[in-house]
């Protein structure tokens, strides 16, 4: 009886996936102990965390991927009436309409659309398999330019260029040309090329945006402002070493110099207490998780369950290469957490929830082999 | 065959959908590689050099707060000033027993009650790692008191830090305002400014009055001192130092001695007063009774002290002045006649006989004076305030004229002046009262609602400050200009000066003939009319038009001010301008439950006008008394018709 209900507790689950995933918790907890100068409440709420977590990739996991693409438009159309309500009567915290209060709890809808956006797409070529044209791919663009531009005057450029990506992902997935793809890499780069000066950055974005890319060029421009983090975070990593000041060592951690040092800036802690192998260590967990992604994507059996976990992947691959990328000061500060690492109940649901959909595709896959 | 294509174009999918899965696994690689590269260009290539930093992140950033600009009136007298001072601070994080310690400290220093019951607020308020003022302004004794007992105190230091001054203390205080401790409330809307990064170092900002409408210029540029430390965080040296910016500093337009003049002719009275330049729309004087000491408010107000500010039923917090709106009464009329001439419902011969009351329907609304004024025309009704000419105006006149034509003279709306918190009243309209009134019927506009309005009561009320700004409309014959207290703003470190408000703004398009007669009239008020006992011998031109407006509406009984309360006395109003014919101050003001304008209000109009334009003091005190039966006619009423 035991032995059945275990069994079928288990059946969803991807066991690699799981067992990477939480040894990358595990560290998390053991740096989150360093980072929080020990506080044992942050280390049982992240604990709070992962197990609502656990719970929710459990239930997306048992759902199956037909059930996820009926449920794709309803909560692509839910997640914009949300965005829409940001937008008309949301809270201001730090300087951005993002929260919504519903009475109980506060949302950011925001976050919801990062999977919402990506199952949407995936939903709707597979609606036109094997008879994608142009035109799906136009109607696709606008579905993905919608709730980005809505994130973008909240403003939030950082979660509406993820958006843009989970959405975009799809669409290489699903077969957009490459001729395109290199346009809009040209369009990228001239994007850059843009924002790289300040004059003409301030036409396009607000000045604050503009001052964390001007302060990558010169962090000691204003060390007490936008290029306090930058300094920070590079000093915590650049003083770390190969080996690393070691575990409740690190100075810049716990002389405060680090900021959001147990959320957004968590691996500056990391790297500066582990050091370069730390730093090897960690990138080679993650690679594991987004190599047994990769796995699940190529054997993944429809068309939706390919476009989806091939999305989820490359997205999960983005979070850590923005927030690493951010902390080591080689991308402007933009609020993306590290998945797993990072403290806070959103971020965790979110990667959760990935997790769950990529095993669903996973334990679905020869279910549906038509 | 349509199967078949499919089939083919179902795996052509799958074979590009694996190359394209083999290209995203690259593209992973290489974001991955470039970390790699990054970390190693950090934590190898330029290792010792972080190392270094590291260490000397012991070369901790010390913010310099800039020190604040100075606002002084138009002739330089200091409004607001900076000085410095010693005060003890305690840090409540490093602190045990915070109570204990306090007593400790009173046996060495004097810590008075109000100063424990002040800490206590502040405690309450800020983050405990913040370093606090038990006690301000030490004295050399206290001071070298406890530097020789300083070891018995961890967590408590001696700190030299700048005091805002207001000399004036309660004078001008609400144009003044003054600035407060910064609270989670400033430091959301600093961040959401991006300006908190320039108020690290700074406890103080802005939080009423010019001192919070000009925060942005007065609050300076935080400097930065590089400081080396040791492990422990104690400074060594200082090894490169910004320096700070000293915020700009304001020169009024006000004149202070004109304002305190002002403020002493009210008296214990409550009420406000604005006087501006009709040629430039800077502001001499403005008043509101009763005020505060904004010295109180520096160092964090005591409990005590802001419950008897905040609960007082006279509401001296309160910027009567932009904040109060009041029913305007008879100062109402001038700018009736200039509707009525500018839509050509009255010419100014035209005249018709007053028989002292005003009937619609089942309504009739009395006149102030019983038997009517008889036969009067425009310049008549302005000087002798007959209020039949304009219960009979605004009817023929409607509503959606007088809104349209008021709201140009500003009525209803901000004037724009540069003090936070401005509040608009109420300029009726039919599209007001709709939205006013919950239930349909009731917000139904009635032609009765029209009548009252005509003399300045009913629906309508408006603050002082509107007044006096549409008085300097009326006597700058329509030119606009925002009203503004600050005339120009100094650099404070180049010492260019910016003007704040050159320029006018608009100008209404009404006849120069139709200002002159409304002025004619005004100047009637003041030779011969209701204003004339105050202003007889007075050696220049001067234009007004006096106001007694209800405060409540006596149902079917006659105003007798000893038989109701004092807070239901009429409202006691002026409206004037000065000279005449080129005028150079244009003044609004209310006694709040002063009883008759003329005799309440008209005198400190007198006083202000004679001291701004002849340099005069007053000779003898004046004692306005409020509420006596014997000067000017009965107040205006609506009373049920009976028959």
């Amino acid at each position: 009886m035991i032995k059945r209900i275990l069994a079928r507790i288990a059946s969803p689950v991807d066991g690699w996936l799981l067992f990477f995933t939480l040894i990358i918790f595990s560290v998390s907890m053991v740096l989150l102990f360093s980072a929080s100068n020990q506080s044992t409440e942050k280390l049982v709420n992240k604990s709070t965390f992962l197990a609502i977590g656990l719970i929710a990739m459990w239930v997306v996991a048992n759902i199956s991927p037909q059930t996820l693409g009926r449920l794709a438009l309803p909560g692509y159309i839910l997640g914009m009436c949300l965005l829409i309500a940001v937008a008309g009567f949301g809270d201001i915290v730090n300087g951005a309409r993002r929260w919504l209060n519903l009475g109980i709890t506060r949302i950011q809808p925001s976050e919801l659309m990062k999977i919402a956006v990506p199952l949407v797409l995936a939903w709707f070529f597979s609606l036109y398999e094997a008879n994608i044209k142009a035109r799906h791919y136009f109607a696709a663009a606008i579905m993905i330019a919608m709730p980005a531009i809505l994130v973008l005057k909240q403003p939030d450029l950082g979660t509406a260029l993820l958006i843009s990506a989970a959405g975009f992902y799809i669409l290489f997935f699903a077969g957009l040309s490459w001729r395109i793809i290199g346009l809009l890499a040209l369009i990228g780069a001239i994007g850059i090329y843009i924002v790289m000066d300040w004059d003409r950055c301030t036409q396009l974005f607000h000045d604050f945006q503009c001052r964390r890319i001007e302060v990558l060029k010169n962090p000691m421009d204003d060390p007490l402002g936008a290029g306090y983090h930058t300094i920070q975070g590079t000093i915590a990593i650049g003083s770390g070493g190969v080996f690393g000041k070691g575990w409740l060592k690190g100075t810049q951690t716990h002389l405060d110099f680090i900021p959001e040092r147990t959320t957004d800036f968590i691996f500056a802690v990391y790297s500066e207490e582990f050091g370069l192998m730390g730093n090897l260590v960690l990138l080679i967990l993650y690679l594991l998780v987004i190599g047994r992604a990769f796995i699940i994507t190529s054997s993944a059996s429809t068309l939706f369950g390919r476009l989806l976990a091939g999305s989820i992947t490359l997205t999960l691959s983005t979070y850590v290469f923005v927030n690493m990328g951010m902390v080591s000061g080689i991308l402007p500060i933009v609020g993306v957490p590290l998945p797993l690492m990072s403290y806070g109940g959103t971020s965790m649901l979110s990667i959760m929830i990935c997790i769950g959909l990529l095993m669903s595709i996973q334990r679905h896959r020869k279910l549906m082999k038509s | 065959m349509k199967l078949r294509t499919e089939l083919r174009n179902r795996e052509r999918e799958q074979y590009d959908f694996q190359w394209r899965l083999l290209a995203a696994l690259l593209f992973v690689i290489t974001l991955f590689c470039t970390l790699v590269a990054r970390f190693v260009y950090l934590q190898v290539i330029e290792h010792q050099h972080y190392q270094t930093m590291a260490e000397t992140n012991r070369i901790s950033l010390v913010p310099i707060p800039p020190s604040r600009g100075i606002i002084t009136d138009r002739n330089g007298v200091v409004l607001a000033h900076n000085y410095s001072a010693y005060t003890l601070e305690i840090t409540p994080s490093k602190l045990e027993n915070i109570e204990s310690t306090i007593n400790a400290l009173s046996e060495i220093v004097e810590i008075t009650a109000k100063d424990r019951r002040r800490f206590k607020k502040l405690a309450d308020e800020s983050k405990d790692f913040e370093s606090l003022p038990i006690r301000t302004r030490l004295t050399e004794v206290e001071i070298a008191k406890f530097a020789a007992q300083s070891f018995r105190f961890p967590g408590v230091e001696i700190k030299a830090r700048l005091f805002r001054h207001y000399p004036m203390g309660q004078s001008a205080s609400h144009l003044i305002g003054y600035i407060g401790r910064i609270n989670d409330k400033d430091l959301d809307t600093l961040e959401q400014d991006g300006r908190l990064p320039n108020y690290k170092g700074t406890n103080h900002m802005g939080k009423f009055g010019l001192e919070q409408s000009y925060e942005a210029y007065l609050h300076g540029k935080t400097g930065y001192e590089e400081v080396e430390t040791d492990a422990g965080g104690r400074a060594i040296r200082s090894l490169r130092q910004v320096p700070a910016t000293a915020g700009n500093n304001l020169r009024l337009t006000i004149d202070i001695q004109l304002q305190q003049l002002a403020e002493k002719a009210f008296g214990d009275n409550k009420g406000a007063l604005i006087a501006i330049d009709p040629a430039t729309g800077g502001v001499l004087a403005l008043v509101s009774r009763p005020g505060f000491d904004p010295n109180l408010f520096v160092d964090g107000i005591d409990p005590q002290s802001w419950k008897e500010l905040n609960e007082s039923p006279d509401r001296p917090l309160n910027n009567r002045a932009i904040q109060g709106t009041y029913a305007p009464g008879s100062t109402f009329k001038p700018f009736m006649a200039m509707v009525a001439l500018e839509t050509g419902k009255r010419t100014a011969q035209q005249g018709m006989h007053d028989p002292g009351f005003f009937v619609l329907g089942t309504h009739r609304w009395n006149d102030d004076k019983r038997g009517g004024h008889g036969w009067v025309n425009m310049y008549q009704s302005i000087v002798q305030s007959c209020d039949t000419y304009y219960y009979q105006l605004a009817m023929d006149l409607g509503i959606d004229n007088i809104s349209r034509y008021m709201a140009q003279f500003g009525f209803g709306q901000k004037s724009g002046i540069d003090l936070p918190g401005e509040k608009i009243g109420v300029l009726p309209s039919q599209d007001w009262k709709r939205r006013a009134f919950r239930k349909p019927e009731a917000g139904k506009w009635f032609v009765g609602d029209t009548i009252s309005i005509g003399i300045g009561q009913g629906f309508n009320t408006y603050t002082p400050m509107q007044l006096a700004h549409a008085t300097s409309i009326l006597a700058n014959n329509g030119v606009i200009f925002r009203p503004h207290l600050v005339g120009f703003i100094e650099d404070s470190a180049t010492g260019t000066q910016t003007k704040v408000e050159p320029k006018p703004i608009a100008q209404l398009p009404f006849k120069p003939a139709n200002f002159d007669i409304v002025k004619a009239a005004m100047v009637g008020v003041n030779k011969e009319g209701t204003a004339a006992r105050v202003f007889r011998n007075s050696e220049y031109v001067s234009a007004g038009k006096t106001g007694t407006a209800q405060v409540f509406s006596l149902k079917g009984e006659k105003y007798n001010a000893s038989r109701i309360s004092k807070q239901l006395h009429d409202n006691a109003w002026f409206i004037a301008f000065a000279p005449a014919e080129k005028p150079k101050i244009a003044l609004a003001l209310i006694v709040e439950n002063g009883g008759f304008g003329a005799q309440a209000a008209a005198p400190i109009a007198k006083i202000v006008m004679d001291y701004y334009l002849l340099g005069k003091q007053p000779t003898e005190v004046v004692q306005i008394h409020p509420g006596s039966n014997n000067a000017e006619p009965q107040t205006d009423g609506e009373e049920v018709l009976v028959d």
